[in-house]
């Protein structure tokens, strides 16, 4: 009928958050002990899964190898049963293939892969559920598993997606505002030095909004580091008690 | 995208932090890595978390620090493709949603809206209170709601998404209402409430969820209030529900709770208020008998099916005015095809009303039948309405048409309507019967107390249902427009049946105003160019405040010679998609009536900021071109400019300047070199086959204080109209073009399309009638040809020819470059054409000025503007909004015109005739431009032998052959035997045809009036 109305007059958007509050943000670290580091993380509804092996000598073609710095391979699905519509092809379709390419470009900007020369690091994303923001809450998944790996990064990454509505940017986006007919931007940033890692929108948007769309995603993602820090203590925190130390 | 994975190295050591003390050990060089089991972490220069900060862990909001509650909702929705899909959605519950209301302390509100002794005086609530009405409140009554005596409402978020669902009107209403500050309107977002939230139950309807969910907010409402009772003498919130059970329900839980109607009707100042009540279901039952009258409508759900299968079809209702047995129902079918289903009889068009959309199921071939020609009103009412055909009975096969009755209205397109009681013959009833000014719309039922004062009045009435034992259907007065023939009402009447928005400008529109005093700002120009040297000034019609161009011509050194054409800034004050920008783009244009002007923009705007009045720094839009003395177009440019007109000139004013060889300043020298110029444009334009036709307009001397028409004169044209006119012509081509090769599929232009041959048939016969040949192969050919026609002894001919040439014409309207291919406007021969000029006035202009702004970089672009569907969609609403207004200007002239020869009594006049119909002749009368029908047959009179002959056309009337162009001489008076459509009546004086014609009346004797009856 008559659509959904994004931001009401009241500063409240469809799910009762205002435009610059981000959706819960819960996260485990260390989900499997098979694999080198994993975490689980939730934001909102969309839950992903990130599993970490490596770094580890080349495997499949040698051809790849790089002399200077570890080969970082992502690999990006969705679970069959994560969208309201059962899906086909889980993964290698065109859209996957992008994040995958989209998630590598993220951890080559963020791992420190000077140190491991002629090694190979794999990060595996699965989204269980999908609600929105999917890129941004893969690659908050897989910072954590790369910290529980133990692999050395110049910071967090943190991603956030930021919509544009009523000159107002709203920031993490479900999949309702995704679908709403926003424009809608994802950065990854790291958020210590400021620097971005990612930045990607396939919206139209006038360049003048585009400086106060980057402002929110970066107090967005800003916000995203704090909970990832609080979680990786956390789990420092169990840990050491566990070791006893 | 964006990537910097490639940052330089040396800046990232600088950023970099080590996280991790132990690095995996290396155990066997490019072998295999071990990974030590029992990390050891350590940590910059923070510390570990806190426990009273891993109580907020798991929740994040960074503004400020209230706790969220998450909940999710969850619901079945049906796809498309016809499968069945679960949503999930989250929904946060919040601590930091305030009561808005003055009283409270514990809300840490910054502003409130509710007042703290919201007085209604109602004889049931004698304590100040706060109404909460529910969804179907608000829905029906919406003129209730809005009236100023109810204030202090709280609106649920509840209420206003379900209304948002329901009409988007109401919801439009409800939001102005909530604008609007002296009206304390409060929206409460009680469904992310923490304490106002509730679940849907297992086995609860929707409809039932959201009724207990405006309970639960009342209920906290009443309690929250209750702990500030001590200082507000017992303010309390009344929930107004018009649902019994949900009533008997609230009254359970002890809430206050009054139905809309006992409310309204205890409110003890207004009781006048009851009046606009809507009737609501359980009422109807009440006013009419139980005998069933019309068949059921289909469910929507049967009727989709029904027109999916083919069995039905849809389209929309369209009544016949003359006849309110019949109507058509137009079926628009795919590409260009629709055809037209004809409903006849009470029974088959089943409650529809004109303008619906409904379903009709095709009757059998066996019953179809032809459109009856007979002029048929809604009961016995005197007088029947005047026929333009001869009455047919008896129905050729050929003349059948589909035919079809109505199963089902698939939407309502009710608005008020306007038009008079008819009190009802029994003195104490207070149900009375209402007749809409539109023929098309039926009788409406209303109940009302003020019967006698409303008597003699305009009056709207909206339509709340028609139930199916109802012969009428039921509504409610909604307000008077006063009495009935007064000039202020009549004005509103026409505006209203012409649908143009003329209510005041909202706060929310007024709030995009810029705040005065207004300045240009040295930012503005920095980005203009500064033209205020230049001698520009503007030539307008006397009386005119929204002057929108202005001009400027100097002699440049290399002897050519620079004109530019000033246009206001309009866009710089109207922003793209505020309510403002809304506001202008719904009503399209400024509607001009007689000493009456509806403006598009708020009048700061259009006779202050953007009027380009003289001495005052104006913002423009300038079109300025260098032309040579062949006015040959050597450069073209445009830029946004500042500048400073010299002169506000009337037509009349700049011709005299131009005239008088005294003068040499240097305004008048760029006047004189501006008329060269035109001269010589205006010639190229006509070689190039352009069109100069004739339509008599006539201009009303109104006296000063009753602005009473005192005289009627047809307006005269100088040469300085042309002129100002050649240039805005020159702007709006090379501004089209410009736009066009900018934006090839978003351009909006204006086309006027060539007129199918077929329709010069009528001119073409006239002219031979007086031996006079016209070609009508191409638009040159005609003004060719018009401009030849000549007829010794006959010098009003050539005009009458133009006149006749103007109504073949189509009509011009506006598209999209996108949309269509053929960008030819006939009248003016031009290829491409727009319009630029009149930005104050036309809302096609602003979106002409922002395309152009945006082309020359002055400017952003917005997605709607370059989404050709959305411009498509928008030049529908111009194109509509622009008809309307043209229809009113007329309807204010004959109004106008009305009104001048009500206090003339009947006048003798010579006149023409202009076309020859079956039964009648319709007279032209030059010094009044005004035209009138004068009938050879009517139905309490013997009809006079008349004679028809297609060729020709001719009207034989007894003896008498009438041809096109003949002169006549007519009478002129006013009937006003029908107050709701008074008419200006014409009768023959001569030729003297006996038992048709009249006698010359005596100009003083109105009295004979009723006499003259053809």
């Amino acid at each position: 009928m008559a659509g959904l109305e994004l931001l009401s007059d009241q500063g409240y958007r469809l799910d009762g958050r205002k435009a610059t509050e981000l959706r819960k943000l819960q996260a485990r670290m260390g989900v499997f002990t098979q694999a080198d580091g994993s975490a689980y993380l939730e934001q909102g509804n969309t839950k992903a899964l990130a599993v970490v092996y490596g770094p580890h000598e080349m495997r499949g073609s040698r051809s790849r190898t790089l002399h200077d710095r570890a080969v970082i391979n992502c690999q990006y699905s969705m679970a069959t049963f994560s969208t309201a519509e059962r899906k086909r092809r889980p993964h290698g379709d065109r859209k996957s293939t992008e994040m995958s390419l989209h998630l590598k470009q993220t951890f080559e900007a963020a791992v420190m892969t000077q140190l491991y020369p002629r090694s190979q690091i794999d990060i595996y994303v699965k989204i269980l559920q999908s609600d929105g923001g999917n890129y941004s809450v893969c690659v908050n998944a897989a910072t954590l598993a790369v910290i529980d790996a133990g692999i050395p990064m110049r910071d967090y990454v943190c991603a956030c997606t930021v919509g544009f509505v009523d000159e107002t940017p709203l920031a993490d986006l479900c999949y309702a505002e995704e679908s709403g007919g926003v424009s809608s931007l994802a950065l990854a940033l790291l958020p210590r030095g400021g620097q971005i890692a990612l930045l990607q929108m396939d919206a139209r948007l006038h360049q003048d909004h585009l400086e106060t769309l980057i402002e929110a995603a970066m107090t967005a993602c800003k916000g995203v580091s704090k909970v990832l820090d609080e979680v990786v203590r956390q789990h420092l925190q169990e840990a050491s008690v566990l070791t006893g130390e | 995208m964006l990537n910097c994975s490639d940052t330089p190295d040396s800046k990232r050591e600088a950023t970099e932090l080590f996280l991790f003390s132990r690095v995996p050990v290396f155990l066997k060089t490019f072998g295999k890595f071990c990974r030590a089991k029992e990390l050891v972490y350590t940590w910059g220069a923070e510390g570990l978390p806190s426990v009273g900060r891993r109580k907020h862990l798991n929740f994040i909001c960074f503004r400020s620090l209230i706790v969220i509650m998450l909940k999710s909702k969850t619901f079945v929705k049906k796809t498309r493709s016809g499968g069945v899909m679960k949503v999930v959605r989250e929904h946060y519950l919040r601590d930091d949603i305030w009561c808005g209301s003055e009283v409270c302390t514990e809300c840490k509100q910054e502003s409130t809206v509710l007042q703290k002794d919201a007085c209604m005086e109602s004889s049931l609530c004698s304590y100040p209170h706060y109404l909460v009405p529910d969804t179907n409140v608000v829905l029906h009554q919406i003129d209730i709601l809005e009236d100023p005596v109810i204030c202090n409402v709280i609106i649920l978020q509840t209420v206003l998404q379900e209304v948002r669902h329901r009409s988007a009107p109401v919801y439009k209403r409800l939001k102005d209402i909530i604008h609007e500050k002296e009206k304390h309107f409060y929206t409460f977002t009680n469904e992310h409430h923490r304490d106002t939230f509730i679940e849907r139950e297992p086995g609860e309807s929707a409809n039932d969820r959201n009724d207990r969910a405006i309970r639960v907010a009342v209920k906290w409402y009443s309690q929250h209030l209750k702990t500030f009772e001590s200082d507000t003498d017992g303010l309390k919130v009344v929930l107004l529900t018009n649902d019994q059970g949900n009533k008997q329900k609230a009254q359970d839980n002890g809430l206050l709770v009054y139905k809309c109607e006992e409310y309204v009707k205890s409110l003890i100042a207004n009781p006048e208020l009851v009046d606009r009540l809507a009737l609501s279901s359980d009422d109807k039952s009440e006013i009419t008998s139980s005998k069933v009258l019309f068949p059921e409508h289909f469910p929507l759900s049967r009727i989709q099916t029904g027109i999916k299968s083919g069995s039905f079809l849809q389209g929309t209702f369209r009544a016949s005015r003359d006849n309110y047995l019949e109507a058509t129902v137009f079926v628009q079918g795919e590409g260009e095809d629709s055809t037209e289903v004809l409903i006849q009889g009470l029974q088959n068009l089943n409650r529809a009303v004109h303008q619906d959309v409904v379903a009709v199921q095709l009757l059998p071939r066996s019953e179809w039948v032809a459109p009856s020609s007979v002029v048929l009103q809604d009961e016995e009412e005197g007088n029947v309405s005047f026929m333009e055909e001869d009455l047919r009975t008896a129905a050729a096969e050929a003349a059948r048409k589909p035919t079809g009755k109505v199963v089902g209205v698939i939407k309502r397109n009710w608005r008020p309507f306007c038009g008079m009681l008819n009190v009802s013959q029994i003195k104490e009833s207070t149900r009375h019967l209402f007749t809409p000014a539109d023929r098309r719309i039926p009788r409406i039922r209303i109940e009302t107390r003020q019967a006698s004062t409303l008597a003699g009045q305009r009056i709207m009435v909206a339509i709340d249902g028609w139930p199916k034992d109802s012969r009428y259907p039921n509504g409610h007065f909604v307000r008077s427009l006063g009495g009935a023939g007064e000039k202020e009402t009549e004005e509103e009447v026409l505006l209203l049946e012409h649908d143009v928005p003329h209510q005041a400008f909202s706060q929310a529109v007024l709030s995009f105003l810029p705040k005065m005093p207004w300045a240009i700002t040295p930012e503005d120009m920095m980005k203009r160019e500064d033209l205020r040297p230049l001698t520009v000034c503007s030539v307008d019609p006397p009386g005119c405040t929204d002057i929108d161009d202005a001009l400027h011509c100097r002699e440049l050194e290399n002897g050519n010679l620079e004109v530019g054409v000033h246009i206001a800034d309009v866009s710089h004050f109207i922003r793209p998609g505020n309510a403002l920008d809304k506001e202008a783009a719904n009503r399209g244009t400024t509607v001009y009536l007689c000493g009456k002007r509806i403006d598009m923009v708020p009048e700061l705007l259009s006779s202050n900021l953007c009027s380009l009045r003289s001495n005052v720094d104006r913002l423009a839009f300038s079109c300025i071109w260098e032309i040579n003395h062949k006015a040959e177009i050597l450069k073209t440019r445009f830029t946004k400019s500042v500048i400073n007109s010299k002169a506000s000139l009337t037509y009349a004013e700049a011709q005299m300047r131009i005239d008088d060889t005294n003068k040499n300043d240097d305004i008048t020298k760029s006047l004189r070199g501006l008329n060269k110029l035109a001269k010589i444009l205006k010639r190229q334009r006509i070689e190039k086959g352009a069109l100069t036709l004739s339509s008599l307009e006539v201009r009303f001397h109104m006296d000063s204080e009753t602005h009473d028409p005192i005289d009627l004169q047809t307006k005269e044209l100088m040469e300085t109209n042309s002129m100002v006119e050649e240039f805005m012509l020159l702007a709006n081509i090379s501004v089209a073009q410009k736009i066009y090769d900018e934006f090839p599929e978003c351009a909006l232009l204006r086309k006027h399309p060539a007129p199918p041959p077929s329709n010069y048939d009528i001119l073409i016969k006239a002219a031979k009638s007086k031996e006079v040949e016209v070609h009508t192969d191409s638009a040159k050919a005609l003004a060719d040809s018009l401009d030849a026609a000549k007829v010794d002894g006959f010098p009003y001919f050539n005009t009458l020819l133009r006149i006749l040439a103007t109504r073949c014409m189509m009509q011009a309207v506006y598209f999209c470059s996108g949309m269509d291919s053929d960008f030819h406007h006939y009248g003016l021969a031009s290829p491409i054409y727009t319009h630029f000029t009149s930005p104050i006035r036309r809302y096609a202009d602003i979106i002409v000025h922002r395309l152009l702004a945006v082309a020359i970089g002055a400017d952003t672009t917005y997605p709607d503007l370059m989404d050709k569907h959305k411009q498509s969609a928008l030049c529908n609403n111009l194109n509509y909004r622009h008809k309307m207004s043209q229809y009113a200007q007329r309807a204010s002239v004959a109004f106008h015109t009305q009104l001048f020869f009500k206090s003339r009594g009947i006048l003798n006049e010579e006149g023409f005739i202009l076309f020859v119909r079956k039964n009648a002749i319709i007279v032209l009368i030059p010094k009044f431009g005004l035209e009138g029908t004068v009938f050879f047959d009517s139905k309490d009179k013997v009809s006079p032998n008349i004679v028809f002959e297609e060729e020709g056309p001719t009207l034989s009337v007894e003896q008498h052959k009438f041809h096109i162009f003949d002169k006549v001489k007519v009478t002129i008076s006013l009937d006003d035997s029908n107050i709701q459509h008074q008419k200006i009546r014409m009768a023959l004086i001569e030729p003297v045809i006996p038992g048709v014609s009249v006698p010359a009346p005596d100009t003083e004797t109105p009295a004979k009036k009723q006499k003259l009856d053809r």
